[in-house]
């Protein structure tokens, strides 16, 4: 038999992998192996899967994935820091046949977005919220979220983040387990934690992503909430491969993998 | 024998050099280039270009898209 060579192999005919067609040729903005771009990658993928991009409106945030309209070929709003999901609630409510989805850092999310993601959730509204937490606040240069992990250190503490001071009173409080408290409400659908570190985490991620549209699709109502646990190299002052090693030994212990709620019944761990 | 041969093809000018997709390599066919590309990165190549399998776990986890993955049943 004849030595099978690179050229035989490159061929379109064998083509297995590739980016989606939903992503437009712009390289991403986001630093070297950042997380917003693997999940961007998902995304694109699941919409064309579900072949529903000609009907999908996704709503931006403020945080490095703030222009996150230019990567997707599908219709975009870009909305005020922390307001996505109420952004979202609207176009949905005016369009309930338009596939709606929210994409928001945990900066956003959680901290000056914490009451319409609440109120978003509580709502039950039929969308898809995608969250990345990553910790941190990205973009403006590494200061304290309220996701950022006890002893972290980040520009805004400097010391590492201490919940209280030696002596029992408040100093920078405890990291903000948004995602179970979302699950907590009954306007929540679907709830799951996922990661993009690995191979086996992306198509887990993807699984949930897929899952999360689906829902929406099928369903009058109810959130589909997916957290997928990020890295942010550059603030986390690490190599993107150690960030990934990073954010297993330390962000998955507090934010462990997996879905918390299905089909609006919380799943008992 | 294997039963598959793979081959990627990175496109080197939006590569970012990060690495992400060594670690993905269950058959250790990437490394980074000592040259650099026109943003100044050492952009991935397969160095090993026998060990693949296609098997896309380089591809699935590059955060910017730049890998296309191949693979032809022997
Ligand atoms: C009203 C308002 N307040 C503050 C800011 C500054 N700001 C921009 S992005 C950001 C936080 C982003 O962090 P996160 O949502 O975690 O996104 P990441 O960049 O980490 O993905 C802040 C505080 C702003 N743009 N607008
Ligand atoms: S600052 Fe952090 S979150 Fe923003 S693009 Fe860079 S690595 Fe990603
Ligand atoms: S993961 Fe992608 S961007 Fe990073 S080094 Fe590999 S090919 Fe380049
Ligand atoms: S396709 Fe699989 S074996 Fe080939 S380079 Fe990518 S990860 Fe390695
Ligand atoms: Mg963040």
């Amino acid at each position: 038999m004849a030595e099978i060579t690179l050229q035989d192999i490159i061929q379109p005919e064998n083509l297995v992998y590739e980016k989606s067609k939903l992503l437009t040729e712009k390289p991403f903005h986001y630093c070297p192996g950042c997380g917003h771009g693997t999940v961007h990658r998902i995304i694109a993928e699941v919409l064309e899967e579900l072949g529903v991009d000609d009907r999908t409106i996704g709503v931006s945030p403020v945080g490095c994935a703030v222009m996150a309209y230019d990567y997707f070929d599908v219709d975009f709003v870009e909305a005020a820091h922390g307001r996505a999901p109420a952004c979202a609630t609207g176009i949905k409510r005016v369009w309930p046949d338009k596939v709606v989805f929210s994409y928001q850092g945990d900066g956003d999310l959680a901290a000056i977005g914490t009451c319409e993601t609440i109120h978003t959730c509580n709502r039950g509204e039929n969308i898809t919220m995608i969250f990345v937490n990553n910790g941190i606040y990205g973009m403006t240069g590494g200061q304290m979220a309220p996701t950022t992990l006890v002893g972290m250190k980040t520009a805004t503490t400097p010391y590492g983040r201490m919940p209280q001071w030696p002596d029992g009173t408040p100093n920078n409080g405890f990291p903000l387990q948004i995602t179970q408290l979302l699950a907590q409400l009954p306007g929540t659908r679907y709830v799951t934690r996922q990661a993009v570190f690995s191979a086996a985490a992306v198509r887990n991620c993807k699984k949930a992503i897929k899952k999360a549209f689906q829902n929406q699709i099928e369903n009058k109502n109810g959130v589909n909430f997916v957290e997928i646990v990020s890295n942010c190299n550059s603030n986390w002052k690490m190599s993107a491969v150690d960030a990934n090693k990073w954010l297993q030994d330390n962000m998955l212990p507090v934010y462990p993998l997996g879905d918390l709620k299905d089909n609006f019944e919380l799943i008992k761990k | 024998m294997a039963k598959f041969r793979g081959a990627i093809v990175v496109d080197i000018e939006r590569c970012k050099g990060c690495g992400v997709c060594i670690t993905a390599c269950p058959c250790k066919v990437i490394e980074l280039a000592k040259e650099v590309n026109g943003k100044g990165y050492n952009y991935a190549f397969m160095a090993n270009p026998e060990a693949c399998i296609g098997c896309a776990s380089c591809g699935i986890t590059c955060p910017d898209g730049v890998i296309k993955v191949y693979k032809k049943a022997l």
